[in-house]
C-alpha cells in the first residue's frame, strides 16, 4: 500500500513539466531606461542565466502540491491577497480557466520568490529583466527600432478580456521567449524602482506617480514599452496579484542548467 | 424637468444667501480664513451621482458643506472611434470623456478609484480641482484589481479637468483618460433649461483617418502632435444624428466644455450661436457676447446661450480642418417655431455680380416686384436701369454715357442708337465685334454679350439709355428682349 505522501510525490512528478530551461545571457554595460543615478551613463549587468519561458500553471500546480503552504486556501494573507490563484478551479486543481501551458498569473511577489527558490533560482532583477527584454530575434538591443516598440505597444492596446495564450512565443537572440506580448512579470527589486539617487529631485519617492514626474527621471521618455513596465511594477505591493502578472526565474551565470 | 429645476432653485436661492454672507463675514474677520473652507462636513455622507456624457448630474441644491463619496472605476475597453473603426480606450467609468462629477464648494470629497481586475495597466487620477500634491495622483496610484481612497476639500469653485497621470502620462491621456469635475459656487449656478457635457480630445492611430478595423495607438504621431482624430466625446459622430444634443427655441443652454488634449488647444465655437456668457477657463470671471472661446488642453469653459430660432447648430473646433477632416463636429438640434424677425431663412436667391454690390439696388428690387405684378412703369424702368447701368455698363461707356474716345463709343446723343433704337437689344444679347461709326468717329473693338443679364434687366438698362443724355426716348420692354433672344443668332456681320 503506497502512502499518501508517496502518491502526492508521484502525482507531482507526473504533473511537473520537463525541467525548466535556463539560457545564458552575457550581461555587460547597459543603458537602462531608469539610470541608477544621474551621473552613471550605463549600468553593469553581470552575466546571468534566465528561464527561457515564464512559469506555467502546470509548473506552479506542482509547486503548491509539494509546498502546500502556498495553496490559495493555506497561504498567509500577508503573503498573498485574496485574489491569489483565484482563477484556478480549486486550491490544487487548474480547471478550464487555467490551461496547463498558460503562464501562471494572479501570483504575489512572495509566492513567485518562493517558487524560484524551489527551483534553486531567484527572481531576476529589474536590470536583468530589462537587459533581456531589450533583445529581439536578431539583435541584443532592438529598443531604438520603432517597429519593435510598435509591436510591444500592440499588446498593451488590447484589453485582457480574452484568455491568455500558451507560452512558446518566438525566441529572441538568446533563446528567451515571451518577454513581451503575453504577461507582466515580477522582478526581485520591483519596489525599489521608484527610489532615486538623483540629487536634483531630493529623492522624491513619488516621482513616477504623477503627471510630468516620470519624464524627469526617465532617460528614455520615448520608450513607452519599458515605461509602462516600470509604471506597472511601481503600482504593486508584494502581496498583490493581477490577471496579467506572472514571473520567470533567474540564476547566476555559473549555476548548472538543470 | 425644467419646472422641478426652478422649484428646487427657488428653495436654494432662499436659503443660500444667508450662508454666503456668513462665509464672507468669516473671511473678513479672520485673515487666516481659507478660501472655500466652510468648515467640517455636515449631515449624512452623500454618494455622488455620476453621469455619462453628454449628461450632467443635477445641481447639488445644498446650502451646507457635506461629505461626498465619489466612486469611479477605470475600465480599459474597445469602442468605436469612427464608423467601422475601433480603438482601445482607457476610461474613467466606461466612457470618454469620463463620468461627470458635481460637488459644492467646501465639500469634503472622499474619492474611491477602482481599477477593474481585467485591466492591464495601473492608473491614477489627477483632479485639477484638488489642492494637494499631484492633484490626488500620488495617493491614487492603483494596480489592476485594486482600489485606492483619498479625501480632499473642494476649496475653489469652478470647472476642472481630471485625468490619469500614470507614466506614460501622454499615452494614458491620449487613450481617453479625462473628464470634468464641477465645483459649484455656494449659491449654485443659475438655473437653465439644459446642461450638457462636451469634451474634446485628440487621438493618434497607426491607421489613417477612417481606415477601417481596430487601430492601435501611434506613439510617434502622438509625440509629433499630429492627431488622426480630433473629436467631441470620444468618437466621431458621438453627438450627431440620433445622438445630437437637443433643445427647444426660447431656452437657455449651458455647456460644460472640457478639453482633454493631450496636445491640441480648442477654438470652441457653435456655428449660428453667440455665447451670451462664457466662464472662460472654467473660472469665475464672465465674458459676454463671445463667438469663439479658447479652451486649453487640460482646461475647460462654461458657455451659455439662449436659443432663438430652430435649426441645427454645429459645435466645432474652429481650427476648422479638425472639424471637417478629423471629426471635431457635434450638433445641437433646436426645435420650435420660426421667428422671422430674428432670422428670415432665405429670402432671395438671385445672381450676384461683384461690381454691382456697391450701388443701392433698391430700385432694381422695386422694378423686379413691379414686373412680377405686371405694373412696371417706364419711370421705374429708368430708375432700375440707371442702377444696373452703373454696375454693368459705366465701366466702359462711362457714367455720363460719353464713352472713351477711340476705344468705347459714346451712348450719349448717339446717332447709332437713334438710327435704330431696338438695335442695342441685339448688341447686349449677342455682343458686337468690329468697326462701327458713331457720331462721325470710327470704333473697332469688342463688346462681349451680356449673357448674365435677364430680359427685365436688359429692358430696364436700355430704357434708361434711351431716356438719357439727349437720346430719343422710348421704352424697351422685357418681351422685346425675349423676342430677340428667341431669334436665331444673326451672322456676326449682319448687325453692321
Amino acid at each position: 500500500m503506497p502512502t499518501t505522501s508517496a502518491i502526492a510525490l508521484a502525482a507531482s512528478l507526473l504533473l511537473a513539466a520537463p525541467a525548466a530551461d535556463y539560457v545564458a545571457l552575457p550581461g555587460g554595460r547597459f543603458l537602462s531606461a531608469l539610470p541608477a543615478d544621474a551621473k552613471a551613463e550605463a549600468v553593469t549587468v553581470a552575466p546571468f542565466r534566465l528561464r527561457s519561458e515564464p512559469v506555467t500553471n502546470a509548473e506552479f500546480l506542482a509547486f503548491v502540491r509539494t509546498h502546500p503552504q502556498w495553496r490559495r486556501d493555506r497561504v498567509a494573507r500577508l503573503f498573498a491577497e485574496p485574489r491569489y490563484l483565484a482563477h484556478w478551479q480549486a486550491a490544487d486543481a487548474l480547471g478550464p480557466d487555467a490551461p496547463p501551458q498558460q503562464p501562471v498569473t494572479q501570483v504575489s511577489w512572495f509566492a513567485a520568490k518562493a517558487y524560484c527558490e524551489s527551483e534553486g533560482a531567484r527572481l531576476p532583477t529589474w536590470y536583468e529583466w530589462e537587459f533581456a527584454a531589450a533583445a529581439d530575434a536578431t539583435r541584443a538591443d532592438a529598443r531604438k527600432d520603432p517597429a519593435w516598440r510598435e509591436r510591444i505597444l500592440g499588446w498593451y492596446a488590447h484589453p485582457s478580456t480574452a484568455p491568455l495564450a500558451a507560452i512558446g512565443g518566438e525566441a529572441d537572440v538568446y533563446g528567451v521567449r515571451d518577454l513581451h506580448g503575453l504577461i507582466w512579470e515580477w522582478v526581485d527589486d520591483f519596489n525599489s524602482l521608484l527610489v532615486s539617487a538623483d540629487s536634483r529631485d531630493q529623492n522624491d519617492p513619488d516621482r513616477l506617480k504623477f503627471c510630468g514626474a516620470g519624464a524627469l527621471s526617465l532617460r528614455d521618455t520615448e520608450n513607452y514599452a519599458v515605461l509602462m513596465r516600470v509604471a506597472m511594477l511601481s503600482s504593486l505591493k508584494a502581496a498583490d496579484t493581477t490577471v496579467n502578472l506572472g514571473f520567470r526565474c533567474a540564476k547566476p551565470a555559473d549555476a548548472e542548467n538543470k | 424637468m425644467k419646472s422641478a429645476l426652478f422649484a428646487l432653485a427657488a428653495v436654494a436661492a432662499a436659503a443660500v444667501p444667508l450662508h454666503g454672507h456668513a462665509d464672507a463675514a468669516a473671511a473678513a474677520k479672520n485673515p487666516s480664513y481659507v478660501h472655500g473652507d466652510f468648515g467640517p462636513p455636515r449631515g449624512d455622507p452623500i454618494h455622488a451621482v455620476l453621469t455619462a456624457p453628454p449628461h450632467v448630474p443635477a445641481p447639488t441644491m445644498r446650502n451646507y458643506p457635506a461629505k461626498v463619496i465619489v466612486e469611479l472605476e477605470v475600465i480599459e475597453k474597445e469602442m468605436p472611434i469612427s464608423e467601422g473603426v475601433t480603438y482601445t480606450f482607457w476610461t474613467f467609468g466606461g466612457t470618454v470623456p469620463g463620468s461627470f462629477i458635481r460637488v459644492r464648494q467646501g465639500d469634503t470629497v472622499e474619492f474611491h478609484l477602482r481599477n477593474n481586475p481585467n485591466n492591464k495597466m495601473p492608473h491614477n487620477i489627477d483632479l485639477h480641482g484638488v489642492t494637494g500634491p499631484g492633484g490626488g495622483a500620488a495617493s491614487s496610484f492603483t494596480a489592476p484589481g485594486h482600489e485606492s481612497q483619498f479625501t480632499f476639500k473642494a476649496l475653489n469653485e469652478g470647472l476642472y479637468v481630471y485625468h490619469c497621470a500614470t507614466a506614460p502620462v501622454g499615452m494614458h491621456v491620449a487613450n481617453g483618460m479625462y473628464g470634468l469635475l464641477l465645483v459649484e459656487p455656494p449659491q449654485g449656478l443659475t438655473p437653465v433649461d439644459h446642461e450638457y457635457y462636451v469634451m474634446q480630445g485628440d487621438f493618434y492611430t497607426t491607421g489613417k483617418y477612417r481606415e477601417k478595423g481596430h487601430q492601435p495607438f501611434d506613439m510617434e504621431a502622438a509625440i509629433a502632435e499630429k492627431p488622426t482624430y480630433v473629436v467631441f466625446n470620444g468618437a466621431e459622430g458621438a453627438l450627431t444624428g440620433d445622438k445630437a444634443l437637443t433643445a427647444k427655441t426660447g431656452e437657455t443652454v449651458r455647456l460644460f466644455v472640457g478639453n482633454g488634449g493631450p496636445n491640441l488647444v480648442s477654438s470652441f465655437h457653435v456655428i449660428g450661436e453667440i455665447f451670451d456668457r462664457v466662464q472662460y477657463e472654467g473660472g469665475t470671471h464672465v465674458q459676454e457676447n463671445v463667438q469663439t472661446t479658447l479652451i486649453p488642453a487640460g482646461g475647460a469653459a462654461i458657455v451659455e446661450f439662449h436659443t432663438e430660432v430652430p435649426g441645427s447648430y454645429v459645435l466645432v473646433d474652429h481650427s476648422i480642418f479638425r472639424a471637417f477632416n478629423k471629426g471635431a463636429l457635434a450638433i445641437l438640434k433646436v426645435d420650435g417655431p420660426e421667428d422671422k424677425s430674428i432670422y428670415s431663412g432665405k429670402e432671395v436667391d438671385s445672381v450676384y455680380l461683384g461690381e454691382r454690390a456697391n450701388p443701392n439696388l433698391a430700385a432694381v428690387t422695386q422694378a423686379t416686384k413691379a414686373a412680377a405684378s405686371g405694373k412696371l412703369t417706364k419711370e421705374e424702368q429708368i430708375k432700375a436701369g440707371q442702377q444696373l447701368f452703373t454696375g454693368t455698363c459705366s465701366v466702359c461707356h462711362q457714367a455720363n454715357g460719353e464713352g472713351l474716345p477711340g476705344v468705347f463709343p459714346p451712348l450719349a446723343k448717339s446717332d447709332f442708337i437713334a438710327a435704330d433704337p431696338k438695335r442695342p437689344v441685339q448688341i447686349l444679347l449677342r455682343g458686337l465685334t468690329g468697326k462701327v461709326t458713331v457720331n462721325g468717329k470710327d470704333y473697332n473693338s469688342v463688346m462681349p454679350p451680356m449673357s448674365q443679364l435677364n430680359d427685365d434687366e436688359i429692358a430696364n438698362i436700355l430704357t434708361f439709355v434711351l431716356n438719357s443724355w439727349g437720346n430719343p426716348g422710348g421704352r424697351i420692354e422685357a418681351e422685346d428682349v425675349a423676342k430677340v433672344r428667341a431669334e436665331k443668332p444673326a451672322t456676326p456681320a449682319a448687325g453692321h
